[in-house]
């Protein structure tokens, strides 16, 4: 059975609607790793608090008292997951799997998965944002940087498809 | 009058509230267009399918646009719009690394989250890897420091960069955005593959 999405560039069209949204009424644009940076740096702090307030990148976010969990994309990204579930729920795709290429183990996805987390992870903080609030945000904006983390995330990940091809064709 | 928030027209406490509904008319948009499997994801690599592609320069093009329109209707101050800082070279060491993670891992943060929403366990260890990534990231801050803060062009605009307006800028954009959309229809007919 074919799996049923919505036409991609209707898609598209709704998800630039949210961004100019996110634009007119806040004056920013969509993220994502952010919002884990948040919950990172929170969970750290209180199991290490000075720790983290000496830290030279983390200190910043808890600085006089704040509250890192207390930001526009920490709420921002429990509503991606509030939206996702609707619309999961709306087209019967709630299921707890491994979706995987069937040549290839459920644990060798989960470890590339890892794998490929972690290097997003640091790599979206090298780049001052991921692909929502770098690539796409920035785009939006015409930010320079935008543009050029888009096409390093994207030609680079064109440039190692051959090298990973078994893991999904 | 726009950006609302900014400008104290909604008050600073609804900036919250408007940031989850925000959220999840984006988790919404992305759950539909496919973004909650990798292997919708990766197909673009392979040609097989190119949704990332034409939802992403889709939704780019509107929101510019819309920004552009807003603009010149007076309904939003542009100046108050947080455009994102330059720094040339960790942007692309960045971009480089967050590229491998893409092919490797399936999913880039903001789509794991939503495939994580539907059930699957691979987006939930991916997650995982990206807070264990960012841990990485800050806990050896001092080592990467300097190359984070090199190449400090400050806040330009691509349209600036090119020495051309912002309206001549979408144009260029929606033309590239025409021929990619071109090549991935094609792809989608060369590369088919097998649903899994």
């Amino acid at each position: 059975m074919k799996t049923k999405y919505m036409n991609p560039y209707l898609a598209g069209l709704m998800l630039g609607l949210v961004l100019l949204m996110a634009f007119f009424f806040s004056g920013r644009g969509l993220g994502a790793s952010g919002a884990f940076k948040n919950l990172l740096v929170a969970s750290e702090h209180i199991v290490a608090a000075e720790h983290v307030e000496t830290n030279g990148y983390f200190g910043k976010y808890v600085a006089d008292g704040k509250n890192p969990l207390n930001s526009w994309l920490s709420f921002e990204i429990l509503g991606v997951l509030v939206g996702g579930f609707i619309s999961g729920a709306l087209s019967g795709r709630l299921k707890i799997k491994v979706e995987h290429f069937p040549k290839i183990t459920a644990n060798k996805r989960l470890t590339m998965a890892l794998i490929g987390g972690v290097l997003f992870g640091f790599g979206s903080q090298l780049g001052r944002g991921c692909t929502s609030g770098s690539a796409l945000t920035g785009m939006a904006v015409l930010s320079l940087g935008g543009f050029i983390t888009m096409a390093a995330i994207f030609g680079t990940a064109f440039g190692l498809a051959y090298t990973f091809r078994k893991n999904w064709i | 009058m726009g950006p609302l928030v900014p400008q104290e027209i909604i008050g600073q406490d609804w900036n919250m509230l408007i940031a989850f509904i925000i959220g999840i008319g984006f988790g919404f948009a992305l759950e539909q267009a496919g973004f909650s499997s990798s292997r919708k994801l990766a197909g673009l690599f392979y040609g097989y399918d190119t949704v990332v592609l034409k939802v992403f320069f889709t939704a780019a093009v509107t929101a510019m646009l819309g920004l552009l329109y807003f603009s010149l209707f007076g309904w939003i101050d542009l100046n108050l719009v947080y455009v994102n800082p330059t720094f040339i070279w960790s942007a692309i060491g960045g971009g480089v690394i967050m590229g491998a993670g893409f092919i490797i891992g399936g999913f880039c943060p903001g789509t794991s989250v939503c495939a994580a929403a539907i059930g699957k366990i691979d987006a939930m260890i991916f997650l995982a890897g990206v807070v264990i990534g960012i841990f990485v990231f800050g806990e050896g801050y001092p080592l990467w420091k300097e190359f984070y803060n090199s190449g400090n062009l400050g806040n330009p605009k691509i349209s600036e960069i090119l020495g051309v307006s912002g309206g001549v800028m979408a144009l260029l954009v929606i033309i590239a955005a025409g021929i990619m959309f071109w090549i991935g229809e094609w792809a989608e007919k060369k590369f088919t593959r097998e649903e899994y």
